[in-house]
Order: structure tokens, then C-alpha cells, then sequence
């Protein structure tokens, strides 16, 4: 994973609120085996509709995207993440965010930060007019340019900050694994004796 | 409750061990290849459990190009990584969700995970249960492990008793109508009261199927007595049951366990409740009409249901029936649906299927002679898989057109790109199936 440290640019916006991961990617494009290819498919029902603001042209390079709350409810589907940066996307400005989608984000550098409903307000309103976010700061600049803090797990910032591979990383905890099995791991449900 | 399940599975400063990965095909090929590409092998297979679902034709006819090669890779996948895989045509096949539990490997006080949203269905049994993304399907593959913060708790408390025609259901959708679709975000749920202490594993699992469309991390419900009747002599049970008993008897919380928040539900007077909005929590009692929308989002979903304020929802006609997902594709579920079903017709226009949840499961109603009821009133009895609940599969709505269906999930064109989705129980799809509308199951069983 790439190191994550500042992204700022154009905010473009979806002043939609819980939008599901369905909507972001829908079923009939989770069928590809690969990593890759699911940016042209975001939001693809939504985009038939001409007037979807995502058209905008000013909003075509946005690196951030400001939207409503609870933003990737749903669906476990990786794939959104995956589609929202492959379209350019490096950093979504929420309320609040699904659980599972806001994970799934942090394991590929997307950023995810939460403000106050009043301070997304002002980043819709005033889009495409440009942000910054600064992950070591841990602060949102707006487009007035006033700064506000957001709240950000210790550990997936500083993995974010580094480009870490999470697995890499515990897999250098290999060591405690293994104690765990040796002494307190439960027996079953080993499924291989079924 | 969770704070005993966490401690047991504490490996670590914020890593938590995983006692059962359950993988599907939809959403592990990237996590086998990037271990390929990484040189890294599976540290558990024998925690480790496959099966095809998301993605599998359950009826006649071969599946798509693409989804023939995604079902390929996972043979391959758990071939080559030493997987335990129940492949499509195996007697044990079925949906995810359904076949942990029917073996007997979702057990109390386990942690499981699996690569979809609806894992919190095994938190039933007392187990912490959650859903993750790809890349932490390759994590656990690797290290049986996850990196994890302890989510809060919230405890929501039922008063009163179910009122008849209403089942597990009903209470769900209720609850979500009442908290909203954020409502336990970043916590996880616990169930607790009379009415589901007197609910069967079913019953619980439906419940505990949708804590994530109410946002919650996961759900779980104490095991009880029930719960160890349902496991015992299944192929996955403990050889030493009757200690795994004694262990299990430990988990559910202390009376003076805290909660950091709690919400109580009252279930006297509940109605059966339909879904008419895109998100869960847009529901009301059969007995009521369309709200009128409180915000943006509720015109949204008005509009794109086709529906006007103020319709009684008894006049609103379907199209399409569908019995059948991790939620409601259970024997019991099917059993439910049956009661209403036998000695009347699907109504004319109206196509109705049942998807049952396992091979097993539609083994189980062919035994009873279930199949025949429903195909007899004209449904058409399908294989397993999770078929419309998602519309991977050649089983979709046509644009508009309207389904009573026992899913998790009313969202824009999740059934179909413009579909229109109603939940309810299975009890109430059936209605909606003889009467070709919403329709109110009280009023067809005495």
C-alpha cells in the first residue's frame, strides 16, 4: 500500500445520506476475480441519470468526495472501496461512515474522515471549491480555510502514514500466534474431519 | 457477553484469533491471490470452511461466463490452499450463512468471521460474529487473526410479548424501523429478553442475520438450552458435548453486566410489519399505509418505489415473490410459509419462488412434503444459494416491478437494477403470494 499523508483538491459532492455499498458498486460487478476494474462501474445505476451530480464537470478531477452519513452501509463488498479509488478518489468526507466499508478503505490508503454535520454541510454547499486533508495533523482544511480536527484510530494512521502491509505487520507477531495456539486455544470446529 | 469472548480470543494488544473462517467465491479470489503472489499458505485450513453461494444458478441452466470462471477459481483456490470446500452439487452446500450453523461449527463463544455483511447471523449462538472485506479475508487466511479495537456495547431489551402472526421478523424489522439504519454503528448488539429467549435458533438467527442492516458490528443472543439442543449430534459438535455444555453455560452476560448503551423495544400491539421505503428501517405495520416522507431520503425512496403517501399498504399489488436468503431460508422459515401456503394458489400475474437456504434444508422440506405444497400452489422450488436476495445470478426483478420478498435488503435495485423491494416475514411473503398484494397474515390463518 502507498504511504498516505496529505490529500487535497476539488471536494466534489453527493448530499445523499446512507448510501449503501450496493449503490456504490452494484452485484452484477463483483463477478470479476481481479482487484482491478471497477472504477468505470461507481455508482452505475445512479450515473444513468443525467442530472446525478457526479456528471459535473467541475467535479471530474476531485480527489475528495463530501457526502451524507452512515456513507458504505451494507454490503461487505470490498469492491466499493476499490471503485471509489479507481476513479480517483483518495479521501471521503462523512458523518460518519459503515464500519465494514470504513475498514475496508483503511486497508487500501482510501481515507475516510469524519467531521461534524454542520462542517460537511459547508464542504457540499460550497463544492467544488477545494479541501485538504492532513492525516499526521489529523485536520481538515476548508475551503474557507478554517482547519478542524478529526478523530482517526492510532494504529491505521500510523500504518496509512508508513504504507504498512497489515499482514506483514502481523506476521511479525508470529511469535504471540503462536503462543496463543499452544496455550489457550480452544479445540474445534476442525472442519477438515468433517 | 462480548467482553468474555473477547478476552478469550485476545491474542494480543488489538489482535483477536479467529476460531471460524467461513469464504464464499464473491469475495476471496483477490485475498487466495494475493497470498500466491505474497508465497503465503493458509496457517488454519482446519478452521477454514468454503462453500458456493453468492453466485450459483438455482435453477436449470449453466451460470455466465464470469461467474463460471469466479466459481472455478475457488475450487482451485481451496484445492490448492487445502480448503474444505462444499461446492455446488455437494449435499452441504448452501448458503453461507445457513451451513455454519446446520453443521454444527457455529458454536457459543466462538469468533467468527467471514467476506460478508451477514456473518453477524452465527452471533445466534452466542458467538461474535462479523462481517470483513477482502483484504481481511487474505489477513485471516494468513494469520487467523484480525486486527481489531474492541467495539462498544448496546443492549436492546424486548418488553412484552410477540402478538400472533408475527415471528422473529417482525421484531427485527421493528427495531430497525425504531433505531435506524445507524443505529448500533460501531457497536455490537445484544438481544436480550423474554420473547427471544422463547425464540428457536431460527428464529435468533434471524434476528441476529440483520444487527448489520441497523448498522451494529455484530449481534449476539446468550445460549440457552435451545441453543445446545439445536447443536447436539450435529457432524460439527464437540465429542465432548456435555463439557462444551458447561463451558458455553458461561457466557451469557452477568446480571450486573454494563452496557455502554441500552434501548428497550416494546413488542405489545406489534403488527406485522412490511418494508416500503430502500433502507430497513423504512417500515410499518401491514395494518398501516405510506408514511408520509419525514426527509430527502424518504422522498427518494418514495419515488423510486412508485408509492404515495397515504396508500393503505393491503392495496399495494406484487409481482414477484421471493422466499429465500440468509435471513429467511430455513426449514422452520419454509415450514412458516407452508402453514399459509397449502390449499390456495399463487394469484394470477404473481411468479413466486422459494430459494431454499441449503442443500440440506431442501432435502429436509422434500422429506416433509413441503416442495409439493409450494409447487403444487404454483411457486417454482429452487436449489440453494443466496439466488435474489442480491441479483448475482440470472434471478432478478425487471425494472418496476414490485417483490415481497424475505431478504435483509431493500436497497435500489438490489434485487434488480429498478426493482422494488417489500420485506417481510416468510408467513407474510406467502400472503402476498396467494393475494398478490401486501397483504395481512392474520387475516388468512386462524
Amino acid at each position: 500500500m502507498r504511504a498516505v499523508t496529505v490529500v487535497s483538491g476539488p471536494v466534489a459532492a453527493l448530499d445523499r445520506a446512507s448510501v449503501d455499498t450496493d449503490q456504490i458498486i452494484p452485484k452484477q460487478f463483483l463477478k470479476r476475480i481481479e482487484r482491478t476494474g471497477f472504477g468505470e462501474f461507481l455508482f452505475f445505476d445512479w450515473m444513468k441519470d443525467p442530472a446525478f451530480p457526479l456528471h459535473r464537470p467541475e467535479f471530474a478531477a476531485a480527489p475528495i468526495l463530501a457526502t451524507g452519513r452512515n456513507f458504505g452501509c451494507g454490503s461487505s463488498r470490498e469492491h466499493a472501496a476499490w471503485a471509489l479509488q479507481e476513479s480517483g478518489f483518495q479521501a471521503i468526507i462523512a458523518e460518519s461512515f459503515g464500519d465494514i466499508f470504513q475498514t475496508n478503505c483503511s486497508k487500501n490508503g482510501l481515507l475516510t474522515v469524519a467531521l461534524p454535520a454542520a462542517d460537511v454541510r459547508e464542504l457540499i454547499d460550497s463544492a467544488p471549491a477545494p479541501a485538504a486533508v492532513d492525516l499526521e495533523a489529523q485536520t481538515v482544511t476548508l475551503p474557507s480555510g478554517r482547519a478542524v480536527s478529526f478523530d482517526v484510530d492510532p494504529s491505521v494512521r500510523e500504518r496509512l502514514l508508513h504504507g504498512w502491509d497489515d499482514i506483514a505487520l502481523t506476521e511479525r507477531r508470529a511469535a504471540e500466534i503462536d503462543r496463543y495456539e499452544a496455550e489457550r486455544e480452544r479445540a474445534g470446529p476442525n472442519v477438515l474431519a468433517l | 457477553m462480548l467482553d468474555k469472548v473477547w478476552a478469550d480470543h485476545e491474542v494480543g494488544e488489538e489482535l483477536l484469533y479467529v476460531d471460524l473462517h467461513l469464504v464464499h467465491e464473491v469475495t476471496s479470489a483477490q485475498a487466495f491471490e494475493g497470498l500466491r503472489l505474497a508465497g503465503r499458505r493458509v496457517r488454519r485450513p482446519d478452521r477454514t470452511l468454503a462453500t458456493a453461494d453468492h453466485n450459483v444458478p438455482t435453477g436449470p441452466g449453466d451460470p455466465d461466463e464470469l461467474s463460471r470462471v469466479q466459481l472455478a477459481a475457488l475450487d482451485t483456490n481451496c484445492a490448492e490452499f487445502g480448503v474444505r470446500l462444499y461446492a455446488l452439487g455437494h449435499r452441504r452446500q448452501g448458503v453461507v450463512h445457513v451451513i455454519g450453523p446446520e453443521l454444527g461449527v457455529t458454536q457459543p463463544g466462538m469468533t467468527i468471521v467471514c467476506g460478508d455483511s451477514h456473518t453477524s447471523t452465527h452471533g445466534a449462538f452466542g458467538a461474535l460474529a462479523f462481517g470483513i472485506g477482502t483484504s481481511e479475508v487474505e489477513h485471516v487466511l494468513a494469520t487467523q487473526t484480525l486486527p481489531q479495537r474492541r467495539p462498544r456495547t448496546m443492549r436492546i431489551s424486548y418488553a412484552g410479548a410477540l402478538g400472533a402472526g408475527c415471528t422473529a421478523k417482525d421484531i427485527i424489522l421493528g427495531t430497525i424501523g425504531q433505531i435506524g439504519t445507524d443505529g448500533a454503528a460501531g457497536h455490537v448488539i445484544e438481544y436480550a429478553g423474554a420473547a427471544i429467549q422463547g425464540l428457536s435458533m431460527e428464529g435468533r438467527m434471524t434476528i441476529a442475520n440483520m444487527s448489520i442492516e441497523a448498522g451494529g458490528r455484530a449481534g449476539m443472543i446468550a445460549p440457552d438450552d435451545t441453543t445446545f439442543a439445536y447443536l447436539e449430534g450435529r457432524p460439527g459438535a464437540p465429542a465432548d458435548f456435555d463439557v462444551a455444555v458447561e463451558r458455553w453455560r458461561g457466557y451469557p452476560s452477568d446480571p450486573d453486566a454494563v452496557f455502554d448503551r441500552e434501548v428497550t423495544v416494546e413488542l405489545a400491539g406489534v403488527a406485522p410489519q412490511v418494508s416500503w421505503g430502500t433502507n430497513p428501517s423504512q417500515v410499518a405495520p401491514i395494518t398501516g399505509a405510506v408514511p408520509e416522507p419525514g426527509d430527502e431520503t424518504d422522498e427518494r425512496a418514495l419515488a423510486y418505489m412508485g408509492l404515495t403517501a397515504g396508500t393503505p399498504l393491503q392495496e399495494i399489488t406484487v409481482d414477484r415473490v421471493f422466499l429465500g436468503s440468509c435471513t429467511n431460508a430455513r426449514i422452520e422459515d419454509l415450514r412458516a410459509a407452508a402453514e399459509v401456503v397449502r390449499g390456495r394458489r399463487v394469484s394470477a400475474g404473481v411468479r413466486a419462488m422459494v430459494v431454499p437456504g441449503s442443500t440440506q434444508v431442501k432435502a429436509q422440506a422434500e422429506s416433509e412434503g413441503l416442495d409439493a405444497v409450494f409447487r403444487d400452489a404454483g411457486f417454482e422450488w429452487r436449489g440453494a444459494g443466496c439466488s435474489m436476495c442480491l441479483g448475482m445470478n440470472p434471478d432478478i426483478l425487471q425494472p418496476g416491478e414490485r417483490c415481497a420478498s424475505t431478504s435483509n435488503r431493500n436497497f435500489e435495485g438490489r434485487q434488480g437494477a429498478g426493482g422494488r423491494t417489500h420485506l417481510m416475514s416468510p408467513a407474510m411473503a406467502a400472503a402476498a403470494a396467494v393475494t398478490g398484494r401486501l397483504a395481512d397474515v392474520r387475516e388468512l390463518v386462524a
